[in-house]
């Protein structure tokens, strides 16, 4: 292990490699990522896989469109000799009360002057693209074509590839045990298999945030929320889009390989770091899918798995570096939607840490915001 | 067995696919799983999971036995979701 290093980026999920390819392309030498299991390990791996525009706050809107408008170019860009697999198949988002549907409006407004191409549909246009969509339930649609789906692994790995050609350095199974601060500057990572001096810091571990910023004491309003998906054996292609609802909590979409891989939240859930699988998940999930997308319930759930939502008071990211430690670096608290905007984090974070002009103005995603209390919250998390 | 030789017959993964994967460096089970969707499919690794241990032991010079199988994960079985929703109801009432 390298005992110096300019830049140290502690967690290897989208947003760590990303971060690192940022910085790399940009001609920063010297870059290390710490994970402490495999890249691709925590969150990011186990997220639910689909990306969307459809938010409803304008920074959520912003970022995701940048995201997007990557993704279909992530290959070239990234010069992947696999494939990330991105799809756009759209998102059906649904709602069955009259107040989500009004809250789809209000988005809609939003997203359209963000540029989004997103539109309300009649039951009868969702029936037509998803058939076995059971409309009686359900108030309202909206949908964004241009919405879709891709494989966090091969993305991540292709960041992570696109870094390591860069000569980003890269320790896995590698878990840092103390952030060292001396007269209120970073100076140093110490891990379980030696120490790095380095002035700047980037946490990047989302699910984990909280923890690596008590090492240098620095508060952050985030939680961590385990969150549970289910997929089921592959069939015949059934499903285009994602069809997802925010009041009847739950998404689902039909993979490349085509298994159905659907989640939900649980508001009752402790608030820790337990991945561990439930069986009360697979219930709920079950009898919200024999209830809206009755045909999908003939099919067999093959595997279940959960990962951490790091929760912020207004489900919105944190960039930002911190007041009190010189060279300690965020970007954590994405709520559940941290892999799709993977993109755009590595791209904000290298423009803060190198002082460039940024791309996408995400001032507003500071960590002082929640001191004003002035919150603009985003109303569409499952 | 020759290289193109299928040890995952869920997803139709090469024992090529394997070998080239682990040469680059990704020499854990949950890494090649990531990469390949090797035991993701319906057999959840009860058929290949024993190929690919002895592909990363033989590759790395590990006894099999210190190798590390991916996290087993419920259910052990497919169970249809109707089934489950239907018991579940039961538990309402």
């Amino acid at each position: 292990m390298k005992n110096s290093a300019e830049i140290v980026i502690i967690g290897g999920g989208i947003s760590g490699c990303s971060i690192a390819y940022n910085l790399a392309k940009k001609g920063v030498k010297n870059i290390v990522v710490i994970e402490k299991n495999y890249i691709c390990s925590g969150s990011t791996g186990r997220c639910g896989a689909g990306v969307r525009m459809q938010w409803g706050t304008e920074m959520n809107c912003k970022i995701a469109k940048k995201s997007i408008e990557f993704f279909e170019n992530a290959n070239e860009i990234l010069e992947y000799k696999r494939d990330v697999e991105f799809k756009q198949s759209g998102y059906l988002l649904v709602a069955d009360t009259d107040k989500e549907v009004e809250q789809f409006k209000k988005n809609i407004e939003v997203q359209h002057a963000c540029g989004i191409p997103s539109r309300m549909l009649t039951l009868q246009e969702a029936k037509e693209i998803v058939p076995y969509l059971n409309t009686d339930i359900l108030k309202g649609a909206a949908f964004c074509e241009k919405d879709g789906f891709l494989n966090p692994f091969k993305t991540t790995d292709a960041f992570y590839q696109a870094a390591k050609r860069l000569g980003v350095e890269f320790y896995t199974f590698t878990e840092v045990t103390d952030i060292k601060v001396d007269h209120g500057k970073v100076i140093g990572v110490e891990t379980n298999k030696g120490n790095i001096s380095t002035n700047i810091v980037v946490n990047a571990t989302n699910g984990w945030s909280k923890q690596l910023c008590e090492m240098v004491g620095v508060d952050v309003p985030v939680y961590s929320e385990r969150h549970q998906i289910m997929v089921t054996e592959p069939v015949e292609p059934l499903q285009g889009p994602m069809v997802m609802s925010f009041g009847l909590n739950f998404y689902i979409q039909q993979s490349l390989d085509g298994s159905f891989i659907g989640g939900r939240g649980d508001a009752n859930e402790p608030r820790d770091l337990r991945m561990t699988s439930s069986w009360h998940f697979l219930e709920e999930m079950a009898k919200t899918i024999d209830l809206v997308l009755p045909t999908i319930s003939k099919l067999r759930v093959i595997r279940q798995w959960a990962g951490l939502y790091n929760m912020t008071p207004d489900k919105q990211p944190i960039y930002d570096k911190a007041d009190n430690v010189e060279g300690y670096y965020i970007a954590i608290g994405y709520s559940g939607h941290g892999f799709m905007f993977g993109p755009i984090t590595g791209v904000v974070m290298s423009e803060m840490i190198l002082g460039e002009e940024p791309t996408i103005d995400v001032s507003m995603l500071n960590l002082n915001r929640f001191k004003t209390g002035k919150l603009l919250l985003e109303p569409s998390v499952v | 067995m020759d290289e193109n030789t299928i040890i995952c017959r869920c997803s139709d993964i090469t024992l090529k696919e394997v070998r080239d994967l682990i040469s680059e460096g990704y020499v854990t089970y949950d890494e090649i799983k990531r990469i390949t969707r090797i035991g993701m499919g319906p057999c959840q690794g009860k058929t290949c999971g024993q190929l690919v241990m002895r592909e990363i032991a033989s590759a790395t010079g590990q006894n099999i036995k210190d190798v590390k199988f991916m996290t087993n994960r419920p259910p052990v079985v497919g169970v249809k979701l109707g089934l489950i929703a239907e018991e579940g109801k039961k538990d309402e009432k």
